[in-house]
This record gives C-alpha cells, sequence and structure tokens, in this order.
C-alpha cells in the first residue's frame, strides 16, 4: 500500500495510457481488495486505490463520480463501481467491479448470518447488538450532519428535508410518494434560472 | 414455499429506493421484510443493519442474511441480484448518456433538488431505527457519543461500533 505512495506524480496524459491497458480481470482485483479493506466507509480507499495507487481516474473525474453516484439511487460505492468500470472497460468492466467490491461483505455478511441465526440469543452477544445498533444510529446522524454541511443551501433545503422526514415518520406516505412529491417540489425549486438570482427567488 | 420470487420483487423495489445511500429504503425495508413477509423480526434487521457497519464494501450487505433465511444460499443469491442489478444498470445508462447532459440546464437542479430529499430520507431512516434502538440512558449515550466524537475526530466509524459492542456488554449484561 505504502510503497505507491512515493511514487512522483503523474504527466499528463499517462492516466489515459494506464486506463487503455487495464484488463477485466484487474478491475475485478482492484475492486475486490477495495471490498476486503474499506472498513468504515468505501469513498476513501476508492480514492486512494483509483486515483492515487492505480491511476486509472484522475481527481477531477472522481469528484464528478461522485457526484453522479450521489444522485442516483443506489449506493456511492456499487455505483462508483459501475462507472469507473464502465469508463475502463464498458459493460464488462462495470460487472467485474460490482461483483469485486460486492462479493467480501457479501461472503462476510453470509456467514455472519448464520453465526447470528444459532447464537444471536446468546446473553453476550444480544448485550453487545444493543450497543452496535445505538452506535448506527449516531453514526448515520454524523452522515446526516456532514452531508447537511456539504450539499445543502439556504434555508428552503432545509424546509425540503424537514418536509421529507414528516412525510416518511409522521405522515407515513411511503418513501417512493415523499420522493417524487417533495423530490419534484425541490428539482422546481432550483430550477434553472436565466440570471441565477438565487437569494431573490421564491 | 418458495421464497425466491418474494425476495426479488421486494429487493429490486428497494433497490431503486435507495437515493443517496441505502438508509433511504430502510422505513419501506421495515415494512416489507418485517411486517408484511416476516422473514425476520424488526430487533433482527437493526442487529443485521447494525452489525454490517462494521463489514468493509457497500453498507446494505447485511442483505444477504435476509435473503440467506428466508431462501437459503439461492435467496443470498436473488437478493444480491434484484438489489443491485437494476441501480447498477441505470448507473451504467448515465455514465453513457451523462456527457451529452453536460450542457442540460436541468442536470444541476435535479442534483441539487435532490440533495435535501435525499438528506431527509437518510434521517427519516434513521429516526425509524432509532425506534428500535434507542431505548434508556445507556444506548442514546452511545448514538450522541459516536456522533459527537465523529463530528470532533477523525476515527474510523467501523472502531467506534466495535467499541460501542464493548460499552454495550458492559452496560447489558446481567450481573
Amino acid at each position: 500500500m505504502t510503497d505507491t505512495a512515493s511514487k512522483p506524480a503523474v504527466q499528463p496524459g499517462k492516466t489515459a495510457a494506464k486506463a487503455a491497458a487495464v484488463s477485466i480481470w484487474q478491475i475485478f482485483l482492484e475492486f475486490l481488495i477495495i471490498g476486503a479493506t474499506s472498513f468504515g466507509g468505501v469513498v476513501p480507499y476508492l480514492r486512494g486505490s483509483l486515483v492515487t495507487k492505480r491511476q486509472w481516474i484522475d481527481d477531477k473525474e472522481f469528484v464528478e463520480m461522485l457526484s453522479i453516484s450521489q444522485s442516483l439511487p443506489g449506493l456511492n460505492a456499487t455505483n462508483m463501481a459501475v462507472l469507473v468500470g464502465e469508463k475502463l472497460r464498458g459493460v464488462m468492466g462495470s460487472i467485474a467491479g460490482l461483483l469485486g467490491i460486492c462479493l467480501p461483505g457479501g461472503l462476510l455478511m453470509f456467514a455472519v448470518g448464520i453465526f447470528y441465526h444459532h447464537h444471536g440469543d446468546h446473553v453476550w452477544i444480544t448485550a453487545a447488538l444493543k450497543g452496535v445498533a445505538a452506535a448506527a444510529v449516531g453514526l448515520i446522524l454524523a452522515t446526516v450532519v456532514s452531508l447537511s454541511k456539504k450539499s445543502l443551501s439556504g434555508k428552503f433545503d432545509f424546509v425540503f428535508m424537514a418536509m421529507t422526514v414528516i412525510a416518511v415518520n409522521r405522515l407515513h406516505l411511503g418513501v417512493p410518494r415523499t420522493l417524487v412529491a417533495v423530490g419534484i417540489l425541490a428539482i422546481l425549486f432550483h430550477r434553472p434560472r436565466k440570471h441565477q438570482k438565487e437569494s431573490a427567488a421564491q | 414455499m418458495n421464497q425466491i420470487p418474494a425476495l426479488v420483487r421486494v429487493f429490486s423495489y428497494l433497490s431503486i429506493l435507495t437515493v443517496g445511500g441505502g438508509m433511504a429504503a430502510f422505513p419501506e425495508m421495515k415494512i416489507l421484510t418485517v411486517e408484511v413477509h416476516k422473514w425476520l423480526t424488526f430487533p433482527q434487521l437493526i442487529h443485521l443493519y447494525s452489525v454490517g457497519q462494521m463489514a468493509p464494501g457497500p453498507n446494505m450487505m447485511m442483505i444477504v442474511v435476509i435473503g440467506q433465511w428466508a431462501g437459503g444460499i439461492l435467496g443470498a443469491i436473488a437478493v444480491l441480484i434484484a438489489f443491485f442489478g437494476p441501480t447498477a444498470v441505470l448507473a451504467f445508462l448515465v455514465a453513457r448518456a451523462w456527457k451529452k447532459l453536460e450542457n442540460w440546464p436541468w442536470r444541476t437542479s435535479i442534483q441539487q433538488g435532490l440533495a435535501p430529499v435525499s438528506i431527509g430520507l437518510l434521517l427519516a431512516g434513521c429516526f425509524t431505527m432509532a425506534k428500535g434502538a434507542i431505548f434508556g440512558v445507556e444506548t442514546a449515550g452511545i448514538a450522541v457519543g459516536v456522533l459527537l466524537i465523529l463530528l470532533q475526530y477523525k476515527v474510523n466509524p467501523a472502531l467506534l461500533v466495535l467499541a460501542s459492542a464493548v460499552v454495550g456488554v458492559l452496560s447489558f449484561m446481567p450481573k
């Protein structure tokens, strides 16, 4: 891992040359490694591997692909695997990336499922799981805070966010209806304007 | 009874709801897997999701377990394909079309508009989960502690989940 860190920065054009030579197998293997080592969130591992270590994409492409991944349905990790795989080797590249990133965690959870099924009611396991579940709530809240700081602009975005929460948790409208209703409203609010007078908008 | 068609139906539907992350589909996942199909209980769903946060890779791999319990190894594979297939195809098609959309003014509007909605869905999923996971001072303390630590320091979240397991054992083990 660390041996690549000392390498000098790539010359322009070298990224493209490297990307052209990537095989389906290399894509699978690289995403398999990311899938097996990315404890605590995939995005930093993706960047470290694809941009820094392999130089298959540059930083600008990475940010662009990540923003596409975030606005599409699907997890960031799997969407990124598809986007990067597609860029490198088309359909087969996407499939290789997707399989690679899912396989290690999937196998691990398969084993966890068997273990939990047999030992899930053990006293110390139920005690530990109570702590783990509470931690997961804190984890999601932290994600909510950092995403809000990064991608919400203006008080209306907070109104849309609150409307979404109320529609799902209080009114029980269900995720699809909420997504369509509040989504369309928010997209129309952010509609393209000729003079970009964001602050004057109602 | 063969559960595989139902698994495929439920998880391909959940797949398209994961706007902004897997948690967006959590309220719907609870209704369908726990209340409608009874493949597992609500506490089990919460436990699997939480344990899944310690596993590497995409953070919804816990769906494999639901497939496994309901339909064995074939169920696990079916769930994986159903959950990741539809969004993968969509991402693939968008990747192809994206270059052409570069100057489409609505592209930015869609991104800006979906941001607050996807964060709202994440928060809604969080509240659904909190109803089952937070009860009393200890669990609330763990959640707030994890939140504050993550906002303040650069810590690997998987380590915090592991530490919370230890706190859980210390707090909830019958004396």
